[in-house]
């Protein structure tokens, strides 16, 4: 393994300090427990916004947290859901007497702990609502599993919610724009290579130099198939065809289409991606009226990437456009 | 031994957590082929945190000692097992509480409750590749064994987890992350039902 870290068990730490340090003005990093919350919450009167998950994932959740998009953020351990605590005090350090959205992506434990901080909330008397995202068609046989997992479209949902909330949409609002940017999103992944989760010290699966996984999650687990490497267009097909079939997307629909890399993909390659993609989209009627291209929900080193489409009503279209300033992800503010 | 008493949970924790430590890297090694690989570390984490929790000041009683590490295990080992372990632990110390001793009879019941509340957060059932599939088994083998000495039933109820967690290598996962592996999670132990059964096994070498 090599790794730019220093001991394995200060990373966490580690990268919180490094983003402290590097965007004081617009993010509050807080320990123990850990969580980053917005450098001006709470907001008063607004409704707080509160993602989280396992780290690895960078930039999300920590890189999205700052006006106009979400109010806190929660890391876990590298691929681990963070704890109940956490989420909890980071709900009471951003609630400003509004409410607050959980938005937790759809994993066992990531479901239990907000589950639990909620409890926890709710008996301090803050309002908690909680959307949980799963976008991934990867999932086909939901009734047997813990159900579609929650990928890519979960940074999607937060920077619309984000927008929502900074114009002063209600709880109830924000709650089913969340939804509904859910129930329109549809995501697809693929890894060239496995990644390596520094405490393991070595990559989580094997894959031999001329294979590649179709339909992998962000945790480094396997998906659902392997198969004979085979072009970038040739993939691109092989994830859109899913995607749009899943929803399903018909023509004249307006879409955001999202190319993301998994982390160690260059965004040399991902342009590669998108024009096939959107020429894909385009070919099906689609109408890609957004895009969004880059490493946003990656899975630590590893190469690869995921391809998301959002059918976009006006609302959703409004606030996709509407003003943002994270550490990842600032547009004219 | 022929009961539990403060001083024998205490012992087990520890012993546990001397465990968890020892074989982090084989359950980590069960979580990567149908996980993320991440099992062992987040286990031994909880146990060294409880640990150093219970060593700093020792709990009064029983149920004291549960609640402490239930608490901590939800704040320290995340993911699924933290919540699901938490639970199970904060859910004997309510059965326990008032207690100053557990008979197998007593036992039979703390378990019980912990796994109620498993079940409760997690929704699973036997035969779904869990960690259940070695605490159901365990709790019946202890009930069978009810009437006999606790280092006996406790014994019994050890084999009967390591049963049930070898018995989850054929199974196709149906909750959890290894689910997601449809018929390709088949073939491998699970890591929860393996960590499930070391605690049982450090609970049985604590009282015989």
């Amino acid at each position: 393994m090599k790794k730019l870290i220093n001991k394995v068990e200060d990373i966490l730490s580690e990268v919180l300090d490094g983003m402290a340090a590097a965007h004081g003005d617009l993010i509050r990093v807080n320990k123990e427990p850990a969580y980053v919350v917005r450098a001006d919450a709470p907001v008063k009167g607004k409704v707080a916004i509160v993602s989280g998950g396992g780290s690895g994932h960078e930039p999300m959740h920590g890189g999205f947290v700052g006006k106009g998009m979400l109010d806190g953020a929660c890391p876990g351990a590298i691929f681990t859901s963070p704890t109940p605590d956490q989420m909890y005090e980071a709900a009471k350090a951003v609630d400003g007497g509004a409410g607050v959205l959980f938005i937790v992506k759809n994993y066992t434990g990531d479901v239990m702990n907000f589950e639990m901080a909620a409890d926890l909330a709710k008996e301090d008397g803050i309002t908690v609502k909680s959307v949980v995202i799963d976008d991934d068609v990867a999932v086909q046989d939901s009734t047997w599993t813990a159900g579609r997992r929650g990928v890519a479209t979960t940074v999607l949902a937060e920077k619309i919610v984000g927008a929502a909330a900074e114009d002063g949409k209600s709880l109830d609002e924000l709650a089913d724009l969340c939804a509904r940017v859910n129930a329109n999103g549809r995501t697809m992944g693929m890894a060239l290579t496995s990644c390596t989760v520094p405490a393991n010290g070595k990559p989580s699966f094997d894959l031999p130099e001329d294979e590649m996984e179709i339909g992998i999650g962000i945790h480094g687990e396997p998906g659902r198939r392997r198969e004979k490497l085979k072009s970038a267009d040739e993939i691109v097909e092989e994830l859109m065809t899913p995607v749009i079939e899943d929803l399903p997307f018909k023509a004249g629909d307006q879409v955001l289409l999202f190319v993301n890399g998994m982390g160690a993909t260059p965004l040399i390659e991902l342009y590669i991606v998108y024009r096939k993609a959107a020429e894909f989209a385009e070919k099906h009627g689609l109408k890609v009226v957004r895009h969004f291209i880059g490493s946003y929900i990656t899975s630590l080193d590893m190469a690869g990437t995921s391809i998301t489409l959002l059918k976009l009503d006006d609302e959703m279209l409004k606030y996709w456009d509407a003003p943002v300033l994270t550490p990842a992800l600032r547009s004219k503010i | 031994m022929s009961n539990l008493d403060v001083g024998a949970a205490t012992e087990w924790i520890k012993k546990s957590a001397d465990v968890l430590n020892v074989e982090k890297k084989r359950l980590t090694e069960l979580d990567a082929a149908i996980g993320d690989s991440d099992h062992g570390e987040n286990m031994a984490r909880g146990f060294n945190a409880v640990t150093a929790k219970i060593g700093a000041a020792a709990p009064a009683d029983m149920a004291a000692l549960f609640k402490t590490v239930g608490m901590t295990l939800i704040t320290t080992v995340g993911g699924a097992s933290g919540p699901l372990y938490g639970t199970f632990f904060l859910e004997i110390g309510k059965k326990t509480a008032g207690k100053a001793e557990l008979d197998t009879l007593a036992w039979a019941d703390a378990l019980d409750a912990g796994i109620a509340g498993i079940v409760m957060r997690g929704k699973a059932e036997l035969n779904d590749k869990t960690m259940l599939d070695a605490l159901l088994p365990a709790a019946k083998a202890l009930r069978d064994n009810a009437a006999k000495p606790l280092a006996e039933a406790a014994d019994a109820s050890a084999a009967s987890a390591e049963a049930g967690m070898a018995a989850t290598i054929p199974l196709v996962a149906r909750k959890g992350r290894a689910s997601y592996l449809g018929e390709r999670s088949a073939g491998h132990q699970d890591p929860g039902a393996t960590s499930a059964s070391l605690l049982l096994r450090a609970f049985a070498d604590t009282v015989k």
